[in-house]
């Protein structure tokens, strides 16, 4: 999916927590994310603390949006 | 009984002109004409051609929608056992009117269809699935190859057969009951591979193709985003009944009045996952609490209105592709800059 | 560790007074069954029983696992510890099987998951428990149970069915016995010195709810991976939770008969050395992928194989856990042959896996999961044919008026089985 809305002229950020899958099937900025039941959120921490790193992530997931790649690349931070 | 064939050409095999008459409709001869007699020498007595179905290429590929049923009417008209294209080699737009027939003779007519093409032509990429394609020389000095190789595998598949070769791979996946269960295939894989013999994987692993990076957003606080997930987010009741698995569809969801999601007003229809958690809280899976604030915060330009879900567990990659076409036309409508795409 | 397992044939399952096998009928006592299998959990509601033949017009769904009455008649421990015995080690001694019958839980959904056992027509060709006589439960849970316990509470439900049933065969004479013998290492390694030295990797599918694999009892989620004498695995260390599209999961009976344990036990000695098994999970974050991997490769190469059988369990993210093991263990040296299924969508035209390596060159495929099949009505339903809609593998309208069900293969429990338990395969066209 990602590959095609691109392929579309689009730049997407893959949030996702399989990253070595993301890699091979050749998504282009990813952002790692908690777990697959939860790629966003963490149910073993408060509510608060959840959005927090929710907030995080998805912050992060616009400043790849802004960065300019030549290549497939993984934002940890 | 003789089994019997119908043949598909373009206007310059039927001797009609070449490319002045590019433009020619559709039309069919009883009995074979052009290469379809050297073919039909090569069927000896296993088939006959009986009918010749005959089309410009330029007004094939001008005008499929019209011309394929009427090419599919014609050669249904024959009663055909099978279906032969060609071979088109590298002539393009022969190719891919071969490819057509081929497509909708073996998905209306649920007949076997054989053809030739070069390795190149662009029709064979698209069609090769619809069909036994024999791989032929770029141009049509390769005819004389071409044809009995046509020949023979019609006359496999006349018989029932399936053909133990001869064709390009059609990239087709079929099931079928082994002889002997998976683990011992297995354990006999491994004995060769420890013997250093040759042996043949039952499953070859993709090569993925790439796509070149999007330039980034310049300034994304003047952006205009949107919001994409494979780990089916879905109103409360899941409205489209959406697939747990295997989708066979997307859902467009408006997120005008949303602030936040939860437990009362979403869930997620993903069944390749413990449920559990994005059912609590959906924001787990699609941030849309988080992506509203740093929208009122002006952390980006604007939000478009709707989130697409689909559920990736299961679902082929030619489908997911089909939805991500659909899903960025929409968003190319709208202006969108960029897609924020989550997955589980 | 040494385990003799004796083959009690089953022909026919009756109810009956008394429970008891004779001739090779299994005679149940009905209500001791039902009392045995409810086991006084309050979070059960309601046991039903019934009986379902190879070649019966009968359904069962939504089906949640399968299970082989056993019985441990000497050595430690007993069948299913950490569940209806303490947690000794299993796999030495003797233990009888009820061969050719099986438990199968089924009742109201839990998720959208579980499958699909027809005994005839043409769904039955698709899954192995067409062949066994099966017991079947049909379990309801009291109404203000959660998810998880609802798995839960089946699952300890079917086990104890399956322990119970499995004492009627402590005193009767097998119609086989069997042997299987793995020596501590050193001792194995020495044994058959020449021979070229094999390892099973024994991936557990371990995401969640009825994803979920036990050993011992407890979640294999939360282990890293380790050693497993092969026949602790006959004893029924390994307990499935996991049914969500039943096509690929394991349900237990494949564990207890785990096919890739005994074809390598076929070769013990003749062309290879079999050392045993690790068993290594699949699970939801990318470091318990990367830790587990590692962890398995190391464990392998410290083994000192030569070359491993990896099986996945499962598909989709599991695909990244197959491939990690196998390019962890080809650059290690060791030679690698994997189990896995496709979903290569309904024409088979899409690629198979999520992931993929150019080290994965020797892949048994158990089939084309996305397949679509016509299961025709059947006589008898024992569950609930309307979860067809919402399983996996089900979509909107895969249950027809006539009771006729279209759905892809995923429906079936064990279609697809990657143990390679099952006989289905595909080929490229």
């Amino acid at each position: 999916m990602v590959k095609e809305i691109e392929a579309h002229g689009l730049p997407v950020v893959h949030m996702c927590t399989v990253v070595p899958i993301s890699l091979t099937v050749g998504a282009n900025r990813i952002v790692p994310t908690v777990a697959i039941p939860y790629p966003l959120g963490d149910p073993s921490l408060s509510l608060d603390e959840e959005k927090a790193l929710r907030r995080k992530l998805v912050r992060r997931a616009l400043a790849a949006l802004q960065t300019e790649i030549s290549e497939q690349t993984v934002f940890n931070a | 009984m003789t089994k019997r064939i119908v043949h598909y050409i373009n206007q310059f095999y039927a001797g009609i002109g070449g490319e002045d008459k590019a433009d020619h409709r559709p039309e069919r001869r009883d009995g074979f004409a052009g290469p379809g007699m050297a073919l039909g020498a090569a069927l000896k007595d296993a088939a006959e051609i009986v009918g010749t179905v005959i089309c410009g290429d330029s007004y094939f590929n001008e005008h499929p929608d019209e011309v394929t049923p009427q090419v599919l009417e014609m050669i249904r008209g024959y009663a055909p056992d099978l279906v032969i294209v060609g071979p088109a080699f590298n002539a393009g737009r022969y190719g891919m009117a071969c490819g057509m027939v081929a497509k909708a003779v073996s998905e209306q007519l649920e007949l076997p269809v054989v053809g030739g093409m070069y390795i190149e032509n662009p029709g064979l990429d698209l069609y090769k699935r619809y069909g036994y394609f024999v791989e032929t020389a770029n141009s049509a000095t390769g005819m004389r190859q071409a044809i009995p190789a046509m020949a023979a595998l019609a006359r496999t598949l006349l018989a029932g057969e399936q053909p133990a070769g001869g064709y390009i791979e059609r990239g087709l996946r079929k099931n079928y009951f082994a002889e002997k269960r998976g683990s011992r295939r297995a354990v006999d894989m491994l004995l060769k591979k420890l013997a250093g013999e040759s042996f043949a994987t039952e499953y070859a692993m993709p090569v993925f193709d790439r796509v070149e990076p999007q330039p980034a957003i310049k300034d994304v606080r003047r952006a205009r985003l949107a919001l994409v997930s494979s780990g089916g987010p879905v109103p409360k009741g899941n409205p489209d009944h959406i697939e747990s698995s295997s989708a066979s569809k997307y859902g467009k969801y408006s997120l005008k009045d949303i602030d936040d999601l939860n437990a009362q007003n979403s869930e997620t229809a993903h069944g390749g996952y413990d449920p559990v958690y994005a059912n609590q809280d959906l924001d787990r899976v699609l941030p849309v609490d988080v992506i509203k604030e740093l929208l009122r915060d002006g952390e980006f330009g604007s939000l478009h209105e709707y989130w697409y879900s689909t559920v990736g567990n299961g679902t082929s990659v030619a489908n997911a592709k089909k939805y991500a076409a659909a899903i960025a036309e929409q968003l190319l409508a709208d202006h969108v800059d960029g897609v924020i795409l989550t997955s589980t | 560790m040494k385990l003799q397992i004796g083959n009690i044939e089953i022909r026919d399952i009756r109810f009956a007074p008394l429970t008891e096998i004779r001739d090779g009928v299994l005679y149940i006592n009905e209500r001791e069954l039902l009392e045995k299998t409810a086991g006084g959990d309050q979070r059960i509601a309601s046991v039903e029983a019934f009986i379902a033949h190879p070649g019966d017009s009968l359904r069962i769904m939504p089906v949640k696992d399968v299970i082989e009455p056993r019985v441990k008649v000497s050595g430690a421990g007993g069948v299913f510890p950490g569940y209806c015995s303490g947690v000794e080690q299993v796999g030495d001694g003797v233990t009888h099987v009820l061969h050719g019958a099986a438990v199968v839980t089924t009742g109201r959904i839990v998720g959208f998951q579980e499958g699909i056992i027809d005994m005839s027509g043409p769904g039955a060709e698709y899954t192995p428990f067409s062949r066994t006589h099966n017991v079947v439960l049909k379990i309801e849970p009291a109404e203000q149970i959660d998810q998880h316990e609802h798995e839960l509470t089946l699952r300890l439900a079917g086990l104890r069915a399956a322990a119970y049933l499995g004492e009627a065969g402590r005193a009767v004479a097998p119609d086989a016995r069997r042997d299987y013998q793995t020596l501590p290492l050193l001792r194995q390694a020495a044994q058959f010195p020449e021979l070229p030295k094999v390892v099973y990797v024994y991936m557990l599918q371990t995401q969640g709810l009825l994803h979920n694999t036990f050993y011992y009892g407890t979640d294999v989620g939360r282990i890293v991976p380790t050693f497993v004498y092969p026949t602790e695995v006959m004893d029924g260390a390994i307990v499935s939770g996991n049914c969500v599209s039943a096509c690929d999961k394991n349900p237990t009976y494949v564990h207890q008969n785990s096919p890739v344990i005994h074809d390598l036990y076929d070769e013990h000695g003749k062309t290879i050395n079999f050392l045993g098994c690790v068993i290594t999970n699949e699970n939801v974050t990318l470091m318990d992928k990367e830790r587990s991997s590692n962890i398995t490769a190391k464990l392998v190469e410290h083994l000192g194989a030569d070359a491993v059988i990896i099986s996945e369990e499962g598909f989709g993210n599991p695909d990244a856990d197959l491939v990690m093991n196998c390019n962890k263990l080809e650059r290690l040296g060791v030679k690698t042959v994997l189990i896995t299924d496709e979903y290569a969508g309904r024409d088979g035209g899409s690629q198979s896996l999520a992931d993929s390596t150019p080290l994965g060159d020797a892949c048994v495929s158990a089939g084309n999961a996305n397949q679509l099949i016509h299961l025709p009505k059947l006589d008898t339903v024992i569950g609930y044919p309307e979860v067809a809609d919402v399983i996996a593998g089900g979509f909107d309208g895969s249950l027809h008026e006539d009771g006729s069900i279209s759905a892809e293969l995923q429906v079936i429990t064990g279609a697809t089985n990657e143990l390679g338990f099952h006989y289905l395969s595909a080929k490229s066209l």
